[in-house]
């Protein structure tokens, strides 16, 4: 406990110097209104601002400010579920259901209040876990050798598989393309080429950020573009800010419900701020006196979900943190930002850069403060923001996209990489697979290799050296169990459920 | 044997190809052993299991547990605009300079939109071309040519 607090204070301590603070706002400002605007997400916005961070001198600003990118969406999101009946961020699919409604009857203010105490308190919570439980995480993550990262990397792209969208098959079927993407380049062994076609650009990979802005950046504007989408903003009246005591008394519990089930969920792999929201209505539905009453402008189905996906992102920086894994493709932008400045993610961070770690940590919870002060005043503009309209907003997407793949590598090859991954982002949508274990699986395929060959290396050829290791052997079977029981009957049903009404 | 599914069966087709391709072009590089994997091992055996996978999804769309799917039509003009003018960009940045790029992309993609107004485009414009020039240009100092070479010699 006293090494949690003198670490906790050591963390404010880097998170209060005058710079950080400014770009933790920076950060949680950018991510509201990113969050607000339908159509662009974190992880395109993070691939944009990432060639920005090069000019950071210190790395734990760079990674407070994208942190704060991701989070912030978390609450912008809601305001537009709230107020267009749009999701203004995925994991705020089902703030729309009621919400919105409660917008209709008058009660926006109201919605909005609840949303932001609801992400604020759930922040709070996920801040503290997270400063709890990485310290003995990370310990565990020491005693790891080859064939345990390579284990905790199935477990992590099996988890992200069980918790995709759609269909299991495809997703694994992602994971793997994703995998072979991800070879493209130098081999660090035998310095051979792979995959590269003599183009001396692609000897060095292809830029995990240029895949990300091409599959959710460019293909989401296609797809949107396609939709012909009208928009209708409930701007008229928001109505009184302070919820009544009688909706306080009924969102309380429900912001507790949804804290606890958000914060075991963020830490799964490829679970995040999605699934979190998703589950929490779910269950609030499941346990309310009068289920009827969802759909219809219930309070709990705001305040649930609101407060899961706030504390799902930010537990979702557990296992990057201590196991340098990321478990989500914004977590895996993060990675590349530390990698940028020369610090290989795992649990080494923690007692090589504990200012870097732990001023993170702080900076979340002075990042969740800034988003309740700054967002209940702020809500005009952001309302003023919605009315722009999409065929002026996409443009400047783009040319932000463009902007920053070219900013990369100070070159146009980058940019003109974006147009393929467009349009497998675009085909990979109209045939239901979902993009994002792909994206997981790229950014772990180099290493799930060379730890792979280590351990096989280690055991001369033997593989069972997976099974025969007690911790790789947890590990793999936590990953068979989690097949398992996705593919029983009963349980593929309840998953269909728990995704359905998103797309 | 009827087709069900049909996304089911062209993402199938896809994995497919997609494995093949991998196993084929890693025949270049050296398999190695288990115990000392060369370069071509892990795509070679990720190739292979993508492949198994494409066929059992493919294999899927005729199921008759399967719900029925049609493709959706591909968004041709969409596609076109939005793409080409990304290349276009990067096409122009080096040759004739961010500010013309900029306007070029914003005009090409704005045109993808079935609300496209060249009042709005252009004011979009020019609001981003202020922006990026005070933030990328000036703000964060991104290296890149501003004006066209012809202009600037």
């Amino acid at each position: 406990m006293e090494q949690l607090l003198s670490n906790l204070a050591l963390g404010f301590g880097t998170a209060a110097t005058p710079d950080n603070l400014l770009y933790c706002f920076v950060g949680v400002v950018l991510g509201t209104l990113i969050g607000v605007l339908p159509g662009i997400g974190p992880l395109a916005t993070i691939a944009m601002l990432l060639p920005a961070t090069y000019k950071m001198t210190d790395p734990t600003s760079a990674l407070i400010m994208l942190a704060g990118i991701y989070y912030g969406a978390q609450y912008g999101g809601s305001t537009t579920a709230i107020l267009v009946n749009l999701p203004g961020e995925s994991s705020s699919v089902v703030t729309t259901l009621d919400g919105y409604q409660m917008a209709r009857r008058g009660r926006a203010g109201a919605a909005l209040s609840i949303a932001a105490i609801g992400s604020f308190f759930a922040g709070t919570v996920a801040t503290f876990l997270l400063a709890a439980f990485a310290p003995p995480l990370a310990e565990v993550a020491f005693k790891f050798g080859p064939a345990e990262y390579f284990s905790l990397m199935v477990l992590g792209l099996i988890a992200a598989v069980v918790l995709a969208h759609g269909s299991i098959w495809k997703a694994l079927a992602m994971v793997v393309l994703g995998l072979l993407l991800g070879m493209i380049g130098t081999d660090v062994n035998s310095g051979v080429a792979r995959f590269s076609f003599d183009v001396p650009e692609l000897s060095d990979g292809i830029e995990f950020a240029v895949v990300a802005m091409g599959m959710f950046g460019f293909a989401e504007i296609i797809l949107n573009l396609e939709q012909k989408e009208h928009r209708e903003v409930f701007t008229s009246k928001v109505g009184r800010l302070l919820p009544t005591l009688a909706e306080f008394k009924r969102a309380v519990p429900a912001m507790l419900r949804g804290t606890t089930l958000g914060s075991l969920l963020g830490i799964l792999p490829g679970g995040g701020a999605v699934l979190a929201s998703f589950s929490t209505y779910a269950m609030e539905k499941k346990l309310s006196k009068n289920p009827g009453e969802f759909g219809k402008g219930a309070i709990e189905g705001v305040a649930g979900p609101e407060a899961a996906n706030n504390a799902g992102a930010q537990t979702s920086f557990i296992p990057m943190l201590t196991l340098g894994i990321p478990t989500t493709p914004v977590l895996a932008l993060m990675v590349a930002a530390m990698m940028i400045h020369n610090i290989q993610p795992g649990p080494q961070v923690m007692t090589s850069n504990p200012k870097l770690f732990w001023g993170l940590i702080a900076s979340m919870w002075i990042g969740n403060l800034f988003l309740v002060v700054l967002n209940l005043p702020l809500i005009g503009v952001w309302i003023k923001l919605l009315t722009v309209p999409y065929r002026v907003l996409y443009p400047a997407i783009l040319v932000f996209c463009c902007i920053g793949a070219y900013s990369l590598n100070n070159n146009v090859f980058d940019v003109f990489m974006t147009v393929p991954f467009a349009i497998l982002g675009y085909i990979f949508k109209k045939l239901e697979c979902e993009p994002a274990p792909l994206l997981l699986g790229f950014v772990l395929g180099k290493l799930m290799e060379e730890y792979l060959r280590r351990a096989m290396t280690i055991s001369r050829g033997d593989p069972m050296v997976f099974v025969t290791r007690p911790l790789s052997a947890t590990l793999l079977g936590l990953a068979a169990v989690m097949l398992v029981i996705v593919f029983l009957p009963a349980i593929a049903k309840k998953r269909e459920e728990a995704f359905s009404g998103d797309d | 044997m009827q087709v069900r599914n049909h996304h089911d069966l062209w993402s199938g087709i896809m994995f497919m190809a997609f494995g093949l391709l991998f196993m084929v072009f890693s025949r270049q590089y050296q398999m190695g052993t288990a115990a000392k994997m060369g370069p071509g091992y892990f795509p070679t055996v990720l190739g292979g299991l993508l492949f198994v996978l494409g066929l059992a999804i493919g294999a899927t769309a005729y199921s008759k547990g399967n719900r029925e799917a049609k493709l959706a039509p591909f968004g041709w003009r969409e596609n076109g605009l939005v793409l080409l003018s990304v290349l276009i960009f990067a096409g122009a940045l080096g040759p004739l300079g961010i500010v013309i790029s900029i306007v070029l992309l914003v005009f090409v993609a704005a045109a993808a939109s079935h609300e496209f107004s060249v009042r709005d485009t252009t004011l979009a414009a020019i609001f981003l071309l202020i922006l990026s020039y005070l933030v990328f240009v000036k703000g964060l100092e991104l290296q890149f040519p501003v004006w066209p070479k012809f202009l600037t010699k």
